[in-house]
């Protein structure tokens, strides 16, 4: 659709066009946007800390990006795969140093005080650097924020930093708080975390833990005509299958965040007046990744974890672990990132016979009980899917001779057992790309890395060839050259396999026919919704 | 009185040192748990070491156990709960929200597992053998081995998706804005299909339990007396055999007020009623100690009281069983 295409020129002349775009439908319904009425949707955890400035996570942002926003949001079709928010233009200087960004004008916070390019420094040096999940790795080297009017915004880098990965990190990490809320007191403790204040199309209203969330219109949105509902309530439904029971017997509207398990999308797709959506999860993108301690000395030993790869059928977990709903992965970079991707790296196609000959050849013979060698196999809890998986590969290790034990865990003992502890062998992660592989993605791999960090490289691989690569990757500034080395990046982790990825997946929305506007970008479920309407 | 008045306080020392070691007990199980608080908030958020000895240190989870554990009974002793670190709330507020639900909800499927149990314990007792004590028998049992999340689930099924009926769960419309009268028939509205759910698969026990004390006390000799004298046989049945059966049925009421505890916590899940079980199952997966270790105060408190009501119901049902005797 080129009428999204938004040329930075355009942008400076005026907001026009993006108003209108923005409120434009994506998905043909055959409905009018109509104004008014009450969303109600499953929720099925209760963030306590609503502030997304601090935790940059979805269960937080699925509530609160409809309250605070970012300074830009993803897009399928913007420039840079971004659609401005806060911010209506970014700029990134040549020698990596400063990023500067021009902000919306004439927006207002909740409590009616104007926005200003002082909220947006406060927030990146007091809160996103030091105390934000993702900021404090992301803007490590942000040192000042220079506001020369209050429209403007130019970040200072104590080191060049890549615009490209402030760039994508825009939508994720980029919430803007009000200083005048923060700057009392301690931030962690602001009551404003728990009744966020924001500039977004929705205001908090109250929260009734174990069983609603509920955000009221913001009268005095920015955004022309927007939004379009009066409220959006999110009922705590913490059992799964209630979910689905309560969009049948219409209770709520929509689910997201595949709150309805995969198993009862075919039957509930069926059902008049529901639809089954898969768009809108673009830019959360989870990996099914086998984690390896390579402190184990079978595994130390990359023919054996080229056999493990090539005992995995990918497409059959793909078919019956994800229904579907899912893609078989090459390397570290999901297929569906529109930057990074390369599918020019080593693959291991399924072929027990090869695995069984790698094996052979490391010198790891079957015993007369046809074992080879016995480990720990941890599935993470945290996803129906992950626990399937661990016991499909389970099942895939016995037909190489590798007998493993399942060990089930909750989330709190699995991620110390793993990430803490080492206390395994295999372990089945779910990592999320961020749109960046500096995020989130290369310190699965990175040697170095204190212990305890979750979802980082815990298995003791070290690999001075790759650790350099990623350094440079870093610290490189041009675009083209930086995704150069993220694509050579890929092709180092497919061969050396510090781990396997074997499928990306994202979530899985039913909402009821009424529900309009869904999807329309690849963060939709954490976008902020002020165009999403309900038909009469 | 004075016997019930002496019961009393010995069972209130007792209670003291019965919570000390459920408390203490609590305290050394979850810490045997691997991974803490911050270990189960950073599954949803990751981030660096930096930031996780941060988190340490506010909730306090860098100083030693036995610290933490005297501490923690220091606060008691002030009648302290303390802080919630995932709720960071104080934890006296959070319980006392989600009381009242619990209760209502344990009250209400109480009182149809007792009532309706041994009124048709009755039932089926008043004809040992005959076809609706056998089939009374056999339903109520199917009832007891069926899970009580699978009962809540066919009972949304039937009654919330397919016959519209009910509310699929919550306690209340939500932002519905209604108080007083019209606000209580909406809890009891919202309430039924749990309590249902809660409620049956207790029926069993009670129905069974009286059943058999009845079958017992047919064959004692007042009975035979009773029929002797020439009394109607229900008269009989009312007056002399329920009457004796139901004894035992009130020390299960005091036993089991602590198993309906444990059940609260699939129910709520179910039929997303926001009560302390499903406060306790959030504490465990959070590895919120202090919360946890409240809420099990709380129930244990709670089943303390209900069993010494129980006893001292018992005196007065039953004069032959002293209560002094009977508490021993």
């Amino acid at each position: 659709m080129s009428e999204f295409t938004i040329s930075r020129r355009g942008l400076l002349a005026g907001s026009a066009l993006l108003l209108a775009s923005t409120a434009l439908p994506t998905i043909g319904f055959a409905q009018t946007p109509k104004k008014g009425g009450r969303l109600v949707l499953a929720a099925d955890s209760e963030p306590r800390n609503l502030n997304p400035a601090i935790v940059a996570s979805n269960g937080v942002f699925f509530i609160s990006s409809k309250i605070v926003e970012t300074l830009a949001e993803a897009s399928f079709d913007g420039k840079d795969g971004l659609q401005p928010r806060l911010a209506l233009s970014w700029e990134g200087a040549a020698d990596g140093l400063s990023v500067t960004f021009r902000l919306r004008d004439g927006v207002k916070w909740h409590d009616g005080k104007p926005f200003t390019a002082a909220d947006v420094a406060f927030s990146a040096l007091q809160i996103w650097k030091p105390l934000q999940n993702l900021g404090r790795t992301v803007f490590k080297d942000l040192e000042a924020v220079d506001t020369p009017d209050d429209l403007t915004a130019i970040f200072k880098f104590a080191k060049p930093t890549p615009f490209q990965l402030i760039r994508n990190a825009l939508p994720a990490l980029s919430s803007v708080v009000p200083k005048h809320l923060y700057e009392v007191g301690k931030i962690e403790e602001n009551p404003a975390n728990n009744a966020p204040v924001g500039t977004g199309p929705f205001k908090f209203a109250e929260y009734k833990a174990g069983q609603y969330y509920r955000l009221t219109k913001n009268d005095a949105y920015w955004g022309k005509d927007e939004p379009y509902l009066d409220e959006i309530v999110y009922q705590v439904l913490p059992d799964r299958t209630s979910a689905a029971a309560a969009l049948e017997a219409e209770e709520i509207q929509l689910a997201a965040f595949s709150a309805v398990p995969l198993a009862d999308l075919d039957r509930i797709s069926k059902v008049p007046g529901l639809k089954v959506i898969t768009k809108g999860y673009e830019g959360l993108t989870y990996q099914l990744v086998v984690e390896i301690n390579h402190r184990r000395k079978e595994l130390a030993d990359l023919k054996v974890r080229q056999a493990i790869a090539h005992a995995i059928d990918k497409d059959f977990v793909v078919k019956t672990v994800f229904l579907g709903y899912a893609a078989t992965a090459t390397g570290p970079v999901p297929k569906n990132d529109p930057q990074f991707y390369t599918a020019d790296v080593p693959t291991y196609p399924f072929d027990v016979a090869k695995a069984n000959a790698l094996l052979d050849e490391a010198g790891y013979k079957r015993a007369d009980d046809g074992k080879r060698f016995a480990l720990k196999l941890l599935p993470a809890p945290y996803f129906n899917e992950t626990k399937q998986f661990g016991d499909y590969l389970r099942q895939a290790l016995a037909a190489i001779g590798i007998d493993a034990e399942i060990v089930n865990n909750d989330s709190a003992a699995h991620i110390k057992a793993v990430y803490t502890d080492h206390a395994f062998d295999l372990a089945v992660g779910p990592p999320v790309f961020r749109g960046d592989p500096a995020i989130s993605t290369t310190i699965l791999v990175q040697s170095g890395i204190p212990d305890g960090v979750p979802f980082s490289n815990q298995g003791g691989y070290k690999n001075a060839e790759l650790d350099a690569l990623i350094v440079k990757a870093s610290e490189t500034l041009d675009t083209s050259a930086r995704t150069e080395l993220y694509k050579e990046f890929q092709k180092k982790v497919a061969a050396d396999l510090p781990l396997i990825n074997v499928a990306e997946w994202s979530f899985i929305s039913v909402a009821r026919d009424r529900v309009g506007n869904i999807a329309n970008n690849p963060r939709w479920a954490v976008s902020n919704w002020a165009d999403t309407y309900l038909a009469g | 009185m004075t016997r019930a008045l002496r019961l009393l306080r010995r069972r209130l020392v007792g209670s003291v040192f019965v919570l000390l070691i459920v408390v203490i007990g609590s305290f050394l199980l979850l810490e045997a748990a691997p991974g803490d608080a911050v270990d189960a908030y950073i599954v949803s958020t990751g981030g660096d070491a930096g930031m996780i000895e941060l988190l340490r240190h506010r909730w306090g989870l860098d100083q030693s156990e036995l610290t933490r554990l005297a501490n923690y009974l220091w606060a008691l002793l002030h009648f302290d709960l303390g802080q919630s670190v995932t709720f960071s709330r104080p934890i006296r507020d959070i319980i006392l929200e989600r009381l009242p639900t619990t209760l209502v909800l344990m009250g209400s499927a109480t009182a149809l597992s007792f009532g309706l149990g041994s009124a048709l314990g009755v039932y089926a007792g008043a004809r040992p053998g005959s076809f609706r004590d056998r089939f009374l028998s056999i339903g109520s049992l199917a009832l007891y081995a069926v899970p009580g999340f699978w009962l809540g689930l066919v009972l949304i099924v039937v009654f919330a998706v397919d016959l519209r009926w009910l509310p699929i769960g919550g306690i209340e419309t939500i932002a519905s804005g209604k108080t007083g009268f019209s606000r209580a028939t909406d809890i009891a509205i919202h309430l039924v299909l749990p309590v249902s759910a809660l409620g049956f698969i207790y029926l069993a026990l009670y129905l069974r339990m009286m059943r058999a004390g009845m079958a017992e006390a047919w064959r004692q000799d007042f009975v035979l007396a009773a029929r002797a004298r020439g009394l109607t046989r229900r008269r009989i049945v009312l007056a002399h055999v329920a009457r004796n059966a139901l004894l035992p049925l009130v020390t299960m009421l005091g036993l089991q007020s602590a198993q309906m505890l444990g059940g609260s916590v699939v129910i709520e899940s179910v039929f997303a009623v926001p009560g302390l079980g499903r406060l306790a199952q959030e504490a465990v997966a959070g590895r919120d100690t202090p919360l946890l270790l409240g809420i099990i105060l709380v129930s244990a408190i709670l089943v303390v009281i209900i069993n010494l009501l129980v006893d001292l119901a018992y005196a007065v049902l039953d004069p032959r069983v002293g209560a002094g005797e009977a508490s021993a």
